[in-house]
């Protein structure tokens, strides 16, 4: 059992501190007054269960309507989430993971620990995808981002990039899953000759960032021309800063997709609730809440739909490796990279 | 007591890395993890060899120039050390740069740039954060040389050579390899300041390595085995120092304070200007790091005070832990030198943050939520990895102790409470203030392990820091690691001053 922290945006920040001083000390006894609220405890990312993501809205919602206690264990990024997983293994306390993406799901499924989710598959995918063990519930495709008044003509492909002389950032496959997923991207498009690609891409990048946010950052400090995202980028900056100086290249060669699914761990001793709650991921409650706070695509189209922004830059083509594929190719793919760039 | 200290400080690293290796299927390396060890070694090595060759002309500046603003530099002295790994490189970046200072200056003159990303950046930026500690750890030698020595030279009609022959190179070869070994050990470990600008995968770390191990491989054993190389060479970076040190024999002073006349002429201009462009060196990205976190400062989020609140109270709680601990160590080694102590506390430093956060969510998980810890934890992890620079800070001044006072206050059977109120607290007051800063402002910075236990609403700042980073709000990233900053820098000057105010 857990413990309870009251809804945070009610809360001013003087009881908040008051809150958490003691939550601190007295975890575990906070939680008697709430022993028969049943408890759903959802495995995520930090940066879905943080206060600027969509974590306190998906909670609000689910909460209001399921007669339980909504709670949300940050457990660093998507790639650390796996790794989590595996730690805790069948004594985990969680009931749901949320925010595994596919080219980790192969991994995820062969521990075994996760149990068939019985939703039909959602339809706002731009490539058809089911599995039984885990649901999506948003998705991206990534790109390259840039600053439109400094950079007037984007390469249209990777070998368009390779022949200039912009600067990149990009994230390390070894610790993050936007890096991973351009290592991906790149194998899906290019086959046997990524090596090619690769050695290609090796003068134009600046260097290669443990995780997204380093990696953003620097391009934001002009580092670099471009910086491997997301296509929806740009639109955080038009729809949050009201900044619409940045763009996403988009690539002849299609763009790799990021599926980002949930699971229901086969121990929970919640099945019921997680059911429920996994059926919630597919509702308009839960999808709206994604494009403004997670800054992906909605996995069910929104009745109101997409938000400005999120229609400026469509690939044409979209790219994802089956998982099997994906675990399959990130072996030698990783080698490839690692040889042509560590020159 | 002592010995019994630093064999639980040693149980506790290697039971961490055992209980990930448990986990885990084998320890076979294969040939890139021996690359990424290679390329530690090399980078760690370097940087620990640059900031403390670079950090001598700084320190005897210090020690021998007086002009205003001296206190200010000293303390100042402090604060790289102290950034997080990310917040240093983004200021070091507004310097050196693509698009920094530097390049803009250079284009600006015609001519072609430079670029920070490799090896040599790797170095630059571990020696702006390490730089400091090692000029302030040689600073306390030569503050600690008495002044009747100096007094001495200067009747006897010693020139600056002979005084470095007699005096100071003597006190070099005491600071210098513990100096050395502190900060190469917290150069191998170094993850997102040698990934970051790195400039690619030819610039490995055995910690990256780790990283793909734990979270993409999953292969325990694999991060084992890194880990306990990664000790290894810490283990034996400890024993290292340890044969090289010798005793500089300067018996005791009175602890006049009596100037002593500075070399005048080029020496003068020298000095200058190695302080001059040390002050430049550390204050520019410095004032990157202000300036690229104010404008943010009005509208940080709620969530930040909190965070800030538990940040503190951590680090205060830490802080406390690690000085009994380092002084009880540090003075039972002065008392009787031993491999051991020396080794169980440079461990910790030589430990990898993932692999010491995964070993004590094993160890956690099947006797409580790891949620329900995620606090004493932080504190034990703190206090376990600011140990190794509290008792590199203290070391040389216990045993200076102990060869001065050691037999006096046995003879007068000065002992237990009465001789660390009368003895050791005033005389250690400079290093103890100095270590303890060290010590708040480094648990104030702690992230590896908080990352694997918090829960809601038990974000420590650095953690906020990074999730307001990892959703796009970059501004609002850059003020919360700002007064991050500024609280880490605030606690250690306060602990700092108070030891330099207290040995006055």
């Amino acid at each position: 059992m857990g413990f309870s922290i009251p809804d945070q945006s009610v809360a001013s920040w003087r009881d908040l501190m008051k809150t958490r001083l003691l939550a601190a000390g007295l975890a575990t006894i906070a939680t008697q007054g709430m022993a028969d609220t049943p408890v759903l405890t959802v495995l995520t990312y930090d940066s879905f269960a943080s206060e600027w993501g969509p974590g306190p809205g998906v909670e609000a919602t689910f909460e209001a309507t399921c007669g339980c206690d909504l709670q949300f264990v940050p457990a660093g990024d998507g790639a650390a989430l796996l790794a989590r997983v595996q730690l805790e293994g069948a004594g985990s306390q969680a009931d749901v993971v949320l925010g595994l993406d596919t080219s980790l799901t192969d991994a995820a499924a062969a521990t075994g620990l996760f149990a068939p989710h019985g939703v039909a598959a959602p339809t706002g995918l731009p490539v058809p995808y089911d599995d039984p063990l885990f649901l999506p519930f948003d998705w991206g495709w990534f790109a390259f981002v840039y600053d439109k008044t400094k950079l007037s003509s984007p390469p249209t492909s990777f070998e368009a990039l390779a022949a200039s002389d912009l600067k990149v950032v990009i994230e390390d496959p070894r610790s993050s899953t936007p890096g991973l997923g351009l290592l991906l991207w790149v194998k899906a498009a290019y086959g046997d000759r990524a090596d090619e690609i690769w050695a290609g891409l090796a003068d134009n990048i600046v260097t290669v960032t443990p995780g997204w946010s380093e990696a953003y950052g620097l391009f934001l400090e002009g580092e670099a021309d471009m910086v491997l995202s997301y296509t929806t980028s740009p639109a955080y900056h038009l729809i949050a800063e009201a900044d619409d100086t940045k763009a996403a290249a988009l690539f002849d060669e299609g763009h790799y997709l990021q599926v980002e699914v949930a699971g229901k761990l086969a121990a929970t001793d919640q099945p019921e609730l997680a059911d429920a709650f996994l059926q919630f991921t597919q509702s308009e409650a839960f999808q709206s809440l994604i494009p403004t706070t997670n800054w992906m695509y909605p996995a069910v189209p929104l009745a109101g739909g997409l938000p400005e922004g999120f229609d400026a830059f469509h690939p044409v083509k979209s790219l994802l490796m089956s998982p099997a594929d994906a675990a399959a190719a990130r072996g030698p793919a990783l080698d490839e990279w690692r040889a042509a760039l560590a020159q | 007591m002592a010995l019994g200290l630093a064999l639980a400080l040693l149980a506790l690293v290697l039971a961490l890395v055992l209980a990930v290796a448990w986990r885990g299927t084998g320890l076979a390396l294969g040939p890139a993890d021996w690359a990424a060890v290679r390329f530690s070694l090399v980078q760690a090595g370097l940087s620990a060899l640059v900031s403390t060759v670079l950090a001598i002309p700084v320190a005897r500046a210090l020690a021998r120039r007086r002009f205003p603003g001296r206190g200010a530099l000293i303390t100042l002295m402090g604060a790289p050390f102290l950034l997080p790994a990310v917040v240093a490189v983004l200021g070091l970046l507004a310097i050196f740069g693509r698009s920094g200072l530097l390049n803009r200056g250079l284009e600006a003159l015609g001519l072609p740039t430079v670029s920070i990303y490799g090896l040599h950046g790797v170095v630059l930026a571990h020696v702006f954060l390490n730089l400091p500690l090692a000029v302030r750890m040689i600073l306390q030698g030569w503050l600690a040389i008495p002044s009747e020595r100096l007094r001495l030279a200067g009747s006897l009609g010693f020139g600056p050579s002979e005084v470095f022959r007699h005096l100071e190179a003597p006190m070099l070869r005491e600071v210098l390899p513990g100096a050395l070994v502190v900060i190469m050990v917290v150069c191998l470990t170094s993850f997102a300041v040698v990934l970051t600008l790195g400039g690619g995968p030819a610039a490995t770390t055995i910690e990256l390595a780790i990283y793909q191990a734990v979270r993409f491989d999953f292969d325990l054993g694999r991060a084992a085995g890194l880990a306990g190389v990664q000790l290894a060479i810490g283990g034996v970076a400890a024993l290292a120092a340890w044969g090289l040190y010798r005793p500089t024999g300067f018996g005791a002073g009175l602890d006049r304070r009596l100037e002593v006349a500075a070399p005048a002429g080029w020496r003068l201009w020298g000095d200058g200007l190695v302080l001059g462009a040390v002050t430049l060196f550390l204050t520019l990205p410095l004032l990157a790091v202000l300036l690229r976190g104010l404008p943010g400062l009005a509208e940080l989020p709620a969530q930040v005070l909190p965070a800030a609140l538990r940040s503190v109270l951590v680090a205060l709680v830490s802080t406390v832990i690690a000085t009994a601990l380092a002084l009880t160590l540090a003075l039972e080694s002065a008392r009787r030198p031993r491999g051991l102590i020396e080794a169980a506390v440079t461990l910790p430093l030589a430990t990898s943050g993932l692999v010491l956060g995964t070993g004590l969510f094993l160890l956690v998980q099947p006797l409580a939520t790891p949620m329900v810890l995620a606090l004493p934890v932080t504190v034990l992890v703190n206090t376990a990895l600011s140990l190794p620079y509290l008792y590199r800070v203290l070391l040389p001044e216990t045993r200076a102790l102990q060869a001065d006072y050691g037999r006096l206050a046995e003879s007068l059977s000065l002992s237990g409470w009465s001789r660390l109120r009368w003895l050791v607290l005033p005389r250690l007051a400079r290093p103890l203030g100095f270590g303890a800063g060290l010590a708040a402002a480094l648990s104030m910075g702690d992230l590896g392990v908080i990352a694997l236990f918090a829960g809601e609403g038990q974000a420590t700042l650095p953690l906020v820091v990074g999730q307001l980073a990892g959703a796009y709000r970059m501004e609002a990233a850059a003020a919360a690691a700002l007064l991050l900053v500024t609280l880490s820098f605030a606690l250690f000057w306060a602990f700092d001053a108070g030891g330099r105010r207290a040995a006055a």
